[in-house]
C-alpha cells in the first residue's frame, strides 16, 4: 500500500473540519498539527475512526510548558497509524495557571495513566478523567514540578550557577 | 471501559464459590514483595484466593529524570537512560544516542550501526532471559533459570569487555562508540552465539511442552488484540496477542532493514504465548547477531565512530598536544554544542516495547523538554483492571510475564 502522505492527511482533516488545519511543522516527516481544546476530542476521534487514516494507536500523551507564550501549556498527542505506518503529532495550546482539556480516556483506555502523569507534572486538568490523581509524585505535593518556574534543586545553592561556567 | 474489562475477564474460568467470605480482605502486594521483582505496590481486595479489585500504586523510585534532563548536557543524559530499564540498559543508551544523532543530523558508518545491532540484540536476549527465567521460577522451577542466568552473566561479561560496566552500561557515545570492540569482545560474542542455542533449546525443552507449566500459564490473563491496542501495549506482550508491530520492522533504525529476521507473534495473548514470543525473539536476536558479525567482517576495520569532531570527543593524546582538539574537547565536555532548534520523536524497540524519546531542543545546551515514552509504564496500567476476577497465583505470573521493570515504570 502506498504510504499515506502528510498532504492527504491534512486534506482529509480539512474536508471534515472546514479547512482549519495547517501544518505547524513537518520536521523529520512527522506531521505536527495544532487544534483547540474545543475540537480535540472530535479531531482525535476522527483520526482514530476514519477508515483511511486509522490512527488507532495512541503512542503518547505529554505536555510542554512554554512560560514565554501567552498560552503557556501545550498538550501533545502522538498517534500512530499501524496500518499505514504513519505517525502524527497533535498539539493543543492552553492558557491559564489551571488549564483544562477534555480527557482522551473515552477513546483509549491507555490514555488513563498518560494523562495522570501529565496532570501530576504540569497540573493540567483532564475533564472527565475517571481517576485523576497524582501518579509518580506523593499525593500531598503542592506544586507541579515540570513547570519551568519550579527549580530542580535548592535555588540558594551557589556552586551550580550558570555564570560560573560562562553561560 | 467496563466493556473491555469484562472482555478480559471473560477469558478466565468462572469459579463456583461454595464458601463466600463475609468480607473482603485487603492484601498489599508490594511495595517490596518477592513476586513484584521491583518496587511497586498493588492494593488488592481479595475474596479468599480470588482478586476482586486492585489499585496499582507506583512512583516509589521516581527520580525526576525528565526534570533533570532539562538541566543536563545531551551526553550526560545517557547515564539517566541507563536507569530506565536496567535489565537492558544498552538499548536505552542506543535509543538516546540515535535521538540526538537524528537531531544533530549525524550519519553513522555502517560498521558502527552493525556494532549497535549486536549490542542491542545481546541486551534484548539478556532482558528476555530474565523475564522468561523468572516466569519459570514463579511457576515453580528453578532448573531452567540457572543455566540461563549463566548466559546472561556471559552477556554482561561482553558488555564489560566493551565498555567496562555491566548493569548500568553507559555504552557508546553520541556519534558512535567510545572505543572499538577488542579481539576478546569479538571472540566472546562469537562464543556466545555458538554456545547459547544449546542452553536455550534445553530451556525450551524443559518448559514449552511441560504440562505443569502449560497448565499454569496457558489461558491465564489472555488479552485480545483490540484491548491490547486500546491500552497502547507494545513489545512482546502486544505481539503475543497477534499484532505484528515491531519498531525494528515497521520503522527500521540502525540498519535493521538490512537484516533478515521474523517478527514472532502469538495467538491468545496469554502468559504462555508471551513466553513463546520471548523465546522466539531470542532466536531471532541470535540470527541478527550472526548476520551483524558477518556484515562487520566485510566493513573496513577500526571504524567505531562517525567523523563529527563537533560532537565526538577527540582522543586524549590529541587533547594534550593539539589546540583544535583541546577546544573541541572543552566545548563538548561543557555541553556547548550547537544543537538546532527542532522537535523530534524517535523510538526504538526496547525489550518491553516501544521506547520513545520526545525531544524538544531550543538550541541550548540541554533539552528544552525531554519525555520518555516508557513501555513498562504504559503496559502496566492494564494490570489492576485485568487482575479482577483472577486467582492470586495467576496474577503473580501475569505480572511476571508483563516484565514490569520498576526503573522504566517510574523514570
Amino acid at each position: 500500500m502506498a504510504k499515506l502522505s502528510n498532504e492527504s492527511i491534512i486534506a482529509r482533516l480539512n474536508s471534515r473540519f472546514e479547512g482549519r488545519f495547517n501544518p505547524l511543522e513537518e520536521s523529520y516527516g512527522l506531521l505536527t498539527l495544532e487544534t483547540g481544546k474545543e475540537d480535540i476530542l472530535d479531531v482525535l476521534e476522527f483520526l482514530k475512526t476514519n477508515g483511511e487514516l486509522q490512527f488507532g494507536y495512541l503512542t503518547d500523551i505529554t505536555a510542554v510548558h512554554y512560560p514565554h507564550l501567552p498560552k503557556e501549556f501545550a498538550v501533545v498527542y502522538h498517534l500512530h497509524s499501524l496500518v499505514n505506518g504513519v505517525r502524527i503529532r497533535i498539539k493543543v495550546f492552553l492558557e491559564g495557571s489551571y488549564p483544562a482539556i477534555p480527557t482522551a480516556t473515552v477513546l483509549w483506555n491507555g490514555a488513563n495513566w498518560m494523562e495522570r502523569e501529565t496532570y501530576d507534572f504540569f497540573g493540567i486538568q483532564f475533564v472527565g478523567h475517571p481517576d485523576l490523581r497524582r501518579i509518580l509524585n506523593v499525593d500531598d505535593m503542592e506544586v507541579f514540578p515540570m513547570r519551568k518556574e519550579y527549580p530542580l534543586e535548592d535555588p540558594n545553592r551557589m556552586d551550580k550557577k550558570d555564570y560560573f561556567f560562562g553561560r | 471501559m467496563s466493556e473491555s474489562i469484562s472482555k478480559i475477564t471473560s477469558n478466565k474460568p468462572v469459579f463456583v464459590d461454595n464458601d463466600p467470605q463475609e468480607e473482603l480482605f485487603t492484601l498489599n502486594l508490594g511495595p517490596t514483595h518477592p513476586a513484584t521483582h521491583g518496587v511497586f505496590q498493588n492494593v488488592l481486595q481479595v475474596d479468599g484466593e480470588r482478586i476482586v479489585s486492585g489499585v496499582s500504586t507506583i512512583g516509589y523510585i521516581h527520580r525526576a529524570f525528565e526534570k533533570i534532563s532539562e538541566h543536563r548536557a545531551y551526553y550526560q543524559i545517557t547515564t539517566l537512560t541507563d536507569r530506565l530499564n536496567y535489565c537492558s540498559s544498552p538499548i536505552n543508551n542506543m535509543g538516546w544516542h540515535m535521538t540526538v544523532e537524528k537531531l544533530l543530523d549525524i550519519e553513522l558508518p555502517k560498521r558502527v550501526q552493525y556494532m549497535r545491532v549486536i549490542i542491542m540484540e545481546l541486551s534484548r536476549i539478556a532482558d528476555h532471559i530474565i523475564c522468561n527465567g523468572i516466569l519459570g521460577v514463579d511457576t515453580g522451577t528453578f532448573a531452567g533459570f540457572i543455566p540461563m542466568m549463566v548466559k546472561r552473566e556471559f552477556i554482561y561479561e561482553i558488555f564489560e569487555e566493551i565498555c567496562g560496566a555491566r548493569l548500568t552500561t553507559n555504552i557508546g557515545r553520541i556519534g558512535g562508540f567510545e572505543r572499538d570492540f577488542n579481539e576478546t569482545a569479538f571472540s566472546k560474542i562469537k562464543q556466545f552465539v555458538k554456545e547459547f542455542p544449546a542452553v536455550l533449546k534445553e530451556f525450551e525443552a524443559l518448559l514449552e511442552r511441560n504440562r505443569i507449566f502449560i497448565e499454569r500459564t496457558a489461558g491465564v490473563a489472555a488479552v485480545d488484540p483490540e484491548t491490547a491496542l486500546n491500552y497502547s501495549w507494545s513489545g512482546p506482550i502486544l505481539r503475543a496477542t497477534g499484532v505484528d508491530y515491531d519498531v525494528r520492522a515497521n520503522e527500521p533504525y540502525s540498519s535493521y532493514e538490512e537484516f533478515d529476521f521474523e517478527v514472532p507473534v502469538g495467538t491468545n495473548g496469554d502468559v504462555y504465548d508471551r513466553f513463546l514470543v520471548r523465546n522466539s525473539e531470542m532466536w531471532q536476536s541470535l540470527r541478527m547477531i550472526e548476520q551483524a558479525l558477518a556484515k562487520i567482517e566485510k566493513e573496513p576495520k577500526g571504524i567505531f565512530h562517525a567523523d563529527v569532531p563537533d560532537f565526538y570527543l577527540p582522543p586524549k593524546e590529541q587533547v594534550y598536544n593539539n589546540m583544535e582538539a583541546l577546544i573541541y574537547h572543552f566545548k563538548i565536555v561543557m555541553g556547548e554544542i550547537d544543537a538546532p532548534k527542532k522537535e523530534l520523536y524517535h523510538c526504538v524497540e526496547g525489550a518491553n516495547g516501544e521506547l520513545g524519546f520526545y525531544l524538544i531542543s531550543d538550541g541550548g545546551r540541554s533539552p528544552y523538554r525531554l519525555h520518555f515514552r516508557r513501555p513498562s509504564f504504559i503496559n502496566y496500567q492494564m494490570y489492576a483492571p485485568m487482575s479482577s476476577g483472577m486467582l492470586l497465583s495467576d496474577a503473580i505470573i501475569n505480572m511476571s510475564s508483563l516484565n514490569v521493570i520498576a526503573g522504566e515504570l517510574d523514570a
